[in-house]
């Protein structure tokens, strides 16, 4: 496993991107292709998980957009992340939040983290 | 064909230059040591035989010992002969990576994962019963009917049953070479690859 590690760091440079993990509040810059241009659109949400190890590594957000939740998943070492801005960072209990999916509005709140 | 032998180290993802994630595999291939070369005058055929991965001296019989010593070289766990190479290589000679290119296709031979014991449906894709109801009870994936009765009296050779699956030989073809790192003796190829982690593989162009 640890020379998987060892080449997984030499076959891509590694991008500078803020420490965050489940309950935090991101906004993602996601760079998107269209013809030949490219622009870039924000994803703002709930981090539900981390998942994975090395260049495989993913992380879901989660957004109310009108009253329908909207779950993306990013891959972490993704080409097309142009950047990640970490907004609140939430105090959860647990490395997966799935139960926010049960809950809505005002039980759908998460705790901000005292730092 | 000219080749070379490995053993897989892992799988992983990498991106491609339009941002694609890519499934590859990681494999650890060479440096390889030419211990013997097949001639058309003494052996009839024309080969080369290669050693990969360092044995323990005292783990190596006497007999192969000799045989090492013979290529001045380390004993090797894997020995494999290849067709195809340039008929300037001799004895002793190292074969690296360096005989692969980039964006290249090559073959890859393995052995599979043993799977053990099992069904017709995972060892030759059958579809099973199809239904849950209609008087089906516990055959939903039964092999069904192997043959006729009075006539031919007997179930013909070859019929597909259940059985010992996996642990063959298998080789992949038009495997796309993504990366090569000749200073850490690495091949990244797409896709999958025969075998389990650590198992050797030979591969061939």
């Amino acid at each position: 496993m640890d020379k998987i590690k060892e080449i997984e760091s030499l076959l891509s440079e590694k991008k500078k991107l803020p420490a965050f993990k489940a309950g935090d509040t991101i906004t993602v810059s996601y760079k998107i292709k269209e013809g030949a241009k490219e622009r870039i659109q924000q994803f703002q949400g709930t981090v539900l998980q981390r998942k994975g190890t090395g260049l495989s590594a993913t992380f879901t957000v989660r957004k109310i957009s009108g009253n329908v939740g909207v779950e993306r998943i990013f891959p972490l070492n993704s080409p097309f992340i142009d950047e990640i801005e970490v907004n609140k960072r939430g105090k959860v209990r647990r490395a997966k939040i799935f139960y926010l999916r049960e809950l809505k509005g005002k039980s759908a709140r998460i705790k901000e983290e005292n730092i | 064909m000219p080749g070379i032998i490995g053993k897989k180290i892992g799988m992983t993802s990498i991106y491609s230059a339009e941002g694609k994630s890519l499934p590859c595999t990681i494999i650890e291939a060479g440096p390889c040591v030419v211990t013997q070369v097949r001639t058309k005058e003494k052996d009839g055929y024309e080969a080369v035989q290669l050693a990969f991965d360092e044995r323990k001296e005292k783990n190596t019989p006497s007999a192969m010992k000799g045989h090492f010593k013979k290529a001045g070289t380390s004993p090797k766990k894997k020995l494999v002969e290849f067709k195809g190479f340039p008929e300037t290589i001799k004895l002793g000679d190292t074969v690296t990576v360096d005989v692969f290119k980039e964006n290249e296709w090559i073959e890859v031979i393995g052995i599979s994962k043993g799977m053990g014991f099992q069904g017709v449906i995972k060892r030759h894709g059958f579809s099973g019963v199809g239904g849950e109801t209609h008087g089906q009870h516990d055959r939903l994936r039964a092999p069904g009917s192997v043959g006729a009765s009075s006539f031919p009296s007997r179930v013909f050779k070859g019929m597909r049953m259940a059985g010992r699956t996996g642990g063959d030989r298998v080789k992949i073809q038009n495997i796309t070479v993504l990366k090569i790192l000749p200073e850490k003796n690495i091949i990244v190829v797409k896709g999958s690859v025969p075998g389990a982690n650590n198992s050797y593989l030979i591969l061939e162009k």
